[in-house]
């Protein structure tokens, strides 16, 4: 019996596919893992491996052919003992297929998969997936389907919500019987299990109502949000539901003595920090970038600067550039340098900017405002450094307008004044970095194979991993940091 | 200051031997107090040697029906010294093996009476002062008296028999579990108040082994916890045994003799009676040991006898935790272990549920035995379900049959919307075993349709939980 090759599934949804190229010949001698092909969706490419032992005998989809149906018989592997010669598709094509080729098992709902990085590496991706978070499964799931096929398929299929849903048998009931998306519905049990306290708390919560998602998909078939990340249209009750909504406040008194301590009510702003910041943390899989910086040039620069500056009619300089202006102007810099760092998830894509817009944390009695600077990358120091002054004098006195604080594609966060020399930072939603920045200090460094006192500032960028990758992280902080060493290129 | 340790347990009963044994596979340097035994009430002077006792006694009856199966017994006796060292030999064995376990995790066992001078706070270990002890010698390796330090305390101190003022047990005529466990001689007659698990194994097993027996509940019910409809059936059996049974009863007076006792009983209709017995087993339930342990000057909240906890283990105390009989019922072994792991793995931080205590089973092992778990036909339909009920009866499965067990019944309760099992109640033999497939049905959270679809083998007793499911659903085969 010859071994059937069928057209693999990149993601449980894949319908067809394009036979991009055949890597092998009619006749090749096939070992396990080699690449017989590639695939294309209009999302990724993917490579077509055996996992069987033979003679390539026949192809019968050619490359270059669109749209073929997963599932088809698209070659056939003569096994060993075979005249390949003799091998002939059986009467009825592949469609009938018992397997299918690639079962890629989808992530549990709810189950935090570890981030990509790893397994990335030999997948094909031309372009992310538009999975939040892949399922870290996926690339090893050599399905058990792909023995029939003699395939695997190395696509990364994300958790998509026509995959299965470990739920509880009671689980599934009380869903069909509520109208609830199990796929939507954050397992508790264990490995992520959906369970019927999950069901309850999504029926109480009014979440999760398979009439809207399904909506949403007819809307964008693409879209296809993955099971194990909320769907940005509904990010305030996925997360409510998805959040452990920590302990109770009863719970909370319980630890401490009564008199022991006074209950602070909760104004509007740390209301919302608490919310944002916590779904920034859950929804976006954070990774930190830490560069030293050596900031003797840009001192100097700025003392140069600074004297230079003319004076207005009251006889005060018409400007005074601090550290962090110029922070905020080479992270603007940084973002035009590298283009596809300039960007933020948007649910199912990713929006890319032309100019930076670089947010910077101002700390207030209570809270903290982020206003944004606009064209960062366009403004000049000095204009940077007396928009900023601005800026801080209104939020400290809660005057700053909403469009003044809301979007940026990044933010700067300064806690050198505190003596903080390194932190990390929470990315503030939508944006996909902040820069952490710590105190500029003289530290000895080895320079020239001798010791040399030099005044460095340590910075961090959180980076979120749904638009950047660790490598695109990288350029970018290494354009920040080239920018402050050489602080000259930000004047012209 | 001796020795600091991670976790030190207060108790080495059922809940606290089984946490020592978790807190030391979790990596902690743990430690448990105990006064008088290892394995507490429930290996020592409870569960175990009960079930040794009532196996004697099944055994006994098997032996005087031996005729029912063909055979012939000669003349059936028995020897009460016999069936008690049995009984006590059963309870050594297993102690020693507890010791054993303790040891092979490395948990050190200090004996005497333990009280907690003070919680951890900051880097500040808590800290408990234990006491020699003259109820019982202490087990080889033990450590003795002394301060210790640690940084989480865990309160099992179990619990022991409730005492109705006017009836204060005297291990003489007036009986607890302890003396009714070890008699020097079957009594030929008893009187036992209180008709919950402990009352009734111990009616069942001196009934079997021919005393004249009453029982006296105060409930409209014997086997209050239990279903009603398998409480009336296990009750038709019981008096069938010739077992007297007195519900909606009160003993309000008890008079001692030289060598019996006079009950005057209180009906429910307010007519009095007396009941002369030569002992009298006192059998009200139990309350927590939470005196002596310092809980309220450390400002432990406790209602109504019971430590509260937030169903991890944690009191309002932070460093002091309680499980088992003291943090609440059901006051069983198996609860207690299941809540003592709950609590020293939240301590470890890992990722911990409170125990459902609707999934908690029961058993009792008279003859015939009953076990049920979940909600009952009346608390579930208080509780505002719609059910739908099913019922078995042994005398519809073959293998009751060949066993000479024709009495009994398999009933299942299910939400009607849902499908959910709400509860599983059975009467008969061996249901005690039985009962766990149910609450892994339940724990699992399957509906009638997985029960439905799983295949049961034949020839079981095991059936009859098929068919009481497909009662429930109009699709039941062979009644």
């Amino acid at each position: 019996m010859p071994i059937n090759v069928l057209m693999p599934a990149l993601s449980p949804t894949m319908e067809k596919g394009n036979l991009a190229k055949w890597l092998k010949k009619e006749g090749d001698a096939i070992k396990s893992g080699d690449v017989l092909a590639e695939i294309e969706t209009d999302k990724a490419t993917m490579e077509v491996e055996a996992i069987d032992e033979g003679v390539l005998a026949k192809i019968l989809v050619p490359e270059g052919t669109a749209d073929v149906p997963v599932n088809d018989l698209i070659a056939l592997i003569a096994a060993e003992g075979e005249d390949p010669g003799s091998v002939q598709a059986p009467a009825g094509g592949g469609a009938q297929a018992p397997a299918p080729a690639a079962q890629a098992e989808p992530a549990p709902a709810g189950q935090n998969t570890t981030p990509g990085g790893g397994h990335m590496s030999y997948e094909r991706v031309n372009e992310a997936p538009d999975g939040a978070t892949p399922a870290a499964k996926a690339s090893g799931a050599e399905a058990n389907g792909g023995k029939a096929s003699g395939v695997k398929a190395n696509g990364a299929a994300p958790a998509e919500s026509g995959g299965r849903v470990f739920a509880s048998p009671l689980a599934r009931r009380i869903a069909k019987q509520e109208g609830i998306d199990l796929s939507a519905v954050p397992g508790s049990g264990p490995h992520g299990r959906v369970i019927e306290r999950d069901v309850r708390a999504a029926v109480a919560g009014g979440t999760a109502k398979a009439g809207a998602k399904a909506d949403a998909k007819a809307g964008a078939p693409e879209a296809a949000a993955p099971a194990a990340a909320p769907a940005p249209s509904a990010p305030a009750p996925r997360a409510a539901a998805a959040a452990p909504a920590g302990l109770s406040l009863d719970q909370v008194r319980g630890f401490y003595q009564k008199g022991a301590y006074e209950e602070v009510p909760l104004d509007g702003m740390r209301r919302t920090i608490a919310k944002r910041l916590t779904e920034a943390m859950q929804v976006a899989p954070h990774f930190y970038l830490t560069v030293d910086c050596e900031i003797d040039a840009l001192m100097k620069l700025r003392e140069q600067l600074n004297g230079s500056a003319g004076k207005d009619k009251d006889g005060k300089p018409s400007f005074k550039l601090s550290v962090n202006d110029f922070i905020i102007k080479a992270m603007g810099l940084a973002l035009i340098r590298v283009p596809a760092a300039n960007a933020v998830w948007a649910e199912d894509r990713v929006l890319r900017f032309k100019h930076a817009e670089v947010g910077v944390a101002v700390a207030i009695d209570g809270g903290l405002f982020t206003p944004v600077i606009r064209r960062a990358d366009e403004k000049t120091l000095s204009t940077i450094s007396n928009e900023m002054k601005d800026f801080a004098g209104r939020a400290r006195a809660k005057k700053l307008k909403p469009e003044e604080y809301q979007g940026g594609v990044t933010s700067v966060s300064n806690l050198g004044m505190f003596g903080i020399k390194h932190f990390t930072a929470v990315i503030n939603p939508p944006q996909s970095t902040i820069l952490a920045v710590g105190a500029g200090e003289k530290r000895v460094v080895v320079k020239e194979n001798a010791p040399a006192v030099v005044q460095m500032m340590t910075a961090t960028l959180s980076c979120d991993h749904r638009v950047l990758d660790g490598a695109l992280g990288a350029e970018l902080i290494a354009a920040f940091k080239s920018l402050i060493e050489n602080p000259m290129g930000m004047l012209v | 200051m001796a020795d600091t340790y991670d976790v030190l347990i207060i108790g080495a009963g059922p809940g606290g031997y089984v946490t020592a044994i978790r807190a030391a596979q979790l990596g902690f340097k743990t430690a448990v107090v105990d006064r008088e035994h290892l394995g507490g009430i429930c290996l020592n002077w409870g569960c175990i040697p009960t079930k040794a006792l009532l196996r004697s006694a099944e055994i006994y009856h098997y032996m005087q029906h031996a005729g029912d199966y063909g055979l012939s017994a000669g003349t059936v006796g028995f020897d009460t010294a016999a069936i008690v060292k049995r009984s006590r030999g059963v309870s050594g064995r297993l102690n020693g093996g507890v010791g054993m376990l303790l040891k092979k995790n490395k948990v050190d066992v200090i004996w005497g009476e333990a009280a907690v001078d003070s919680v951890a706070k900051g880097n500040q270990p808590g800290q408990v002062t234990v006491k020699e002890t003259k109820r019982a010698e202490a087990p080889k390796g033990a450590k003795g008296a002394g301060t210790y330090a640690a940084k989480h305390i865990i309160v099992a101190t179990g619990a022991r028999p409730r005492a109705i003022p006017g009836i204060e047990p005297d291990k003489k005529q007036i009986w607890t579990y302890y003396e009714a466990m070890v008699p020097e001689a079957m009594p030929k007659s008893l009187l036992v108040m209180g008709s919950g698990a402990i009352g009734i194994e111990f009616a069942s097993f001196y009934r079997t082994m021919g005393a004249e027996v009453t029982v006296v509940e105060l409930l409209p019910q014997i086997l209050p916890v239990e279903d009603a409809e398998i409480a009336g059936l296990a009750r038709k059996r019981f008096e069938k045994q010739g077992i007297k049974i007195l519900t909606g009863a009160k003993v309000t007076k008890v008079e001692k003799a030289a060598d019996s006792v006079t009950a005057t009983i209180e009906g429910q209709d307010g007519k009095s009676q007396t009941i002369t017995a030569e002992k009298l087993i006192s059998a009200v339930g139990v309350v927590g040991n939470i005196e002596g342990i310092g809980l309220e000057r450390l400002g432990v909240t406790i209602d109504r006898g019971i430590v509260v906890t937030d169903g991890l283990g944690r009191t309002n105390v932070p460093g002091l935790y309680a499980i088992g009989d003291v943090a609440g019922p059901p006051m069983l072994a198996h609860k207690a272990e299941h809540e003592g792991v709950i609590c020293i793995e939240t301590i470890k931080g890992l990722h911990t549920h409170p125990m459902d205590k609707g999934k908690i089973p029961g058993c009792t092992y008279c003859q015939p035995q009953i076990a049920s778990v979940g909600l009952t036909e009346a608390k579930a339909k208080e509780q505002g379900f719609a059910v739908k009920v099913g019922r078995f009866p042994f005398a519809g499965n073959g293998k009751a049959i060949a066993l000479g067990e024709p009495d009994g019944m398999v009933k299942t309760i299910f939400d009607a919307k849902t499908g959910q099992l709400l509860g599983a109640h059975m009467v008969g033999a061996e249901v005690t075993e039985l009962i766990q497939g149910y609450v892994v049905a339940m724990t699992l959270e399957t509906t009638e349709e997985e029960l439905m679809h799983t295949v049961f083998p034949h020839p079981t007793l095991s059936e009859m939980m098929h068919e009481s499911v497909l009662d429930a659903y109009g699709k039941v085969i062979h009644s």
